[in-house]
């Protein structure tokens, strides 16, 4: 029985180097594939048009930040869920929901003459409520009555989908003031290029005709507000004991329970969290289109799992991080629009997200196959 | 002198199935009281009622003469009764510090304690410390407990219970994955808990263990209490026999 002995002695050291690049490679790998594809796309981009066209540019780096923002929005909200060893399906159509609530809260508000500011922040804030309630429904029935995520999430899918498109009539939610495109589309900074140009700071310059198509926007609101819950998300899973019992919970429910972590008071939070970070992008969409869409999230739910899934979350819960997600959204934007700009025709991107995911979940197996191994191999 | 702990006419029914039916036990300072059986003869179902995982249908807990009720295991471990499960109730997926620390997890405050983070290196520190004075040594401290070896879990678990300072430790096959040295250095264990005035429950199918560290032995047959011994004055054959059924000091003879 080697296992009783290695209590004192501890592993040997041999193999330990073989063992700690492999674990290396396994949590850097994503990084280094978006490195590469970013350094091909430049690449190949350039050489296809002649130089006429230029991967590596400030504005498509801006397209990529703001495509990213609904995926992994419902990424971040997501990586929590399936830590804990779970899966929300229903954020989809509840960013759908939230959109169409606060645009119709905004609509009503401003016929009303209510100050346009303070219309808009109600309207946010509405449709994020509006996203949360279903959020709170999904985490009650999963935690107290035990059904599973998948079935709960799927069937308030459907329920979420039902209510937008009541409340929508099934139409896009127009007649958004100016103050709602300005939050989906204006910036933090604003950059003319050219011999006139220069970095401005939240307002742009007057600018019209050539020199308009010269202005760059640099960190547009979306952008900036999903960054910043990012890294508040980023904190609370990696440094907080609220992040700790997500792993906990994930990592063993039942061991969970017993330590005292309230478990279902917990589940019931990540669900409500998740369909709050869906709300936000339901919320920031509406500002983006100047509309309140029904449809606006639930062809981005299946990338926004991929996301999760590339970054390295396990779907049986325990592993995973924010900036994974992270790295996983980026991954499928840069892919999408890297081949866009090839010429090569769009659903070809589906194939290629589709063999990353696949892949992705490989590399985990294999690392731990070897390691297993290795560990085996040392204990004769 | 008073009883630390006391079980009264405790019943545990799973539907049509009496798991515990109508045991009584008693623990005293000091004592270590062997708690035997064959496989469900309902060990580990009474030993989860006293800890709070399962809540009993019927009796009496009394725990330092207070009536007890834990509606939950921590509210076990808050009184001071702290378990080493024969699953050992470790997250694979953390490290030694994060399991021994599951639930209690120490903090940081900041901005006059708005904001609480994770204390780490106080938990890694005194991780190390409650491993060292169990004569445990990991060369591999760091690694999530699913990189471990069996017995190596095993040491985890029972330094999480050591950490927490027990007035009632239980142990459910606590030496089950260990090889020679570590069951050596687990009965050494119970003997100075025993030292400490710490009451130990032991559950054990190893009879030489349990007769090594006991004062008394607790037969269990079929959900019922057949048989209390002093440990000195019984022996292995005598508690085989009410193990399988073939003595029960209940019936009616």
């Amino acid at each position: 029985m080697a296992t009783g002995t290695e209590a004192v002695a501890g592993l040997p050291a041999q193999g330990g180097v073989r063992k700690q690049f492999i674990l290396l490679f396994s949590r850097m790998w994503a990084w280094v594939f978006l490195a590469g594809l970013i350094v091909f796309f430049a690449a190949s981009v350039s050489i296809q048009s002649h130089g006429d066209v230029n991967f590596l540019t400030i504005r498509n780096s801006q397209n990529i930040l703001m495509a990213i923002v609904p995926v992994l929005l419902m990424g971040l909200g997501q990586t929590f869920v399936v830590i804990a060893a779970g899966i929300d399906l229903s954020v989809g159509w509840i960013m759908g929901l939230s959109s169409v609530v606060s645009a119709l809260v905004n609509v009503a508000l401003i016929s009303k003459g209510t100050y346009e500011p303070l219309a808009i922040a109600i309207g946010c804030l509405a449709g994020i409520a509006a996203a949360m309630v279903p959020g709170l429904i999904n985490g009650i029935i999963i935690a107290k009555l035990r059904i599973p995520s998948f079935i709960v999430t799927l069937g308030m899918s459907f329920i979420a989908r039902g209510v937008a498109f009541l409340l929508s009539g099934g139409n896009v939610v127009g007649g958004q003031p100016q103050g709602v495109r300005n939050l989906g589309n204006e910036s933090l900074l604003y950059l003319i290029s050219g011999p006139n140009g220069g970095l401005y700071f939240l307002r742009p310059p007057p600018v019209s005709g050539e020199t308009l198509r010269q202005l760059d926007r640099i960190l547009q609101w979306p952008v900036v507000i999903t960054f910043i819950l990012l890294l508040i998300m980023l904190f609370v899973l990696h440094k907080t004991q609220f992040g700790r019992h997500v792993y906990a919970i994930g990592g063993n429910r039942e061991a969970a329970l017993r330590a005292g972590i309230p478990v279902d008071r917990h589940m019931i939070v990540l669900y409500t969290l998740s369909a709050a970070t869906a709300g936000i992008a339901g919320v920031l969409s509406t500002a983006r289109f100047s509309g309140g869409s029904s449809i606006a999230g639930d062809p981005l739910l299946l990338s926004s799992i991929a996301a999760v899934i590339i970054g390295g979350v396990s779907m049986f819960g325990g592993e995973g991080s924010v900036s994974g997600t992270l790295i996983g959204a980026l991954i499928i934007a840069v892919m999408t629009t890297g081949l866009v700009m090839l010429n090569v025709q769009p659903f070809w991107q589906y194939i290629v997200v589709g063999v990353v995911v696949i892949l992705a979940v490989l590399i985990d197996q294999a690392r731990d196959l070897v390691i297993g191994k290795m560990e085996a191999g040392q204990n004769p | 002198m008073e009883a630390m702990l006391s079980v009264k006419n405790l019943v545990k029914r799973f539907g049509g199935l009496t798991a515990v039916n109508d045991v009584s036990l008693e623990l005293y300072p000091g004592e270590v009281v062997g708690l035997v059986g064959d496989n469900a003869a309902g060990k580990s179902t009474l030993i989860k009622c006293i800890s709070g995982v399962y809540q009993p249908d019927e009796g009496e807990i009394f725990f330092q003469g207070q009536r007890a009720h834990f509606a939950r295991p921590i509210d076990a471990r808050r009184a001071g009764i702290e378990t080493i499960y024969q699953d050992l109730a470790l997250a694979g997926n953390l490290g030694v510090s994060a399991n021994i620390f599951m639930g209690r997890e120490v903090k940081r405050k900041y901005l006059g304690g708005v904001v609480h983070t994770l204390n780490e290196t106080f938990m890694n520190a005194a991780s190390q410390k409650v491993l060292d004075t169990l004569d445990i040594r990991f060369a591999n401290f760091g690694e999530k407990i699913e990189r471990l070896s069996g017995g190596q879990r095993q040491a985890v678990a029972i330094a999480r219970a050591v950490y927490w300072q027990a007035k009632l430790m239980i142990m459910d096959e606590p030496t089950n994955n260990l090889g020679v040295v570590e069951q050596r250095k687990v009965l050494d264990l119970i003997g100075k808990l025993r030292g400490e005035q710490v009451p130990v429950i032991l559950i054990s199918h190893t009879l030489p263990d349990v007769f090594a560290v006991t004062n008394r032995i607790v037969v269990m047959h079929r959900g019922r209490r057949v048989a209390e011994k002093r440990t000195s004055e019984t022996n292995s054959r005598e508690i085989v026999q009410y193990m399988v059924g073939a003595l029960d000091d209940t019936r009616a003879s």
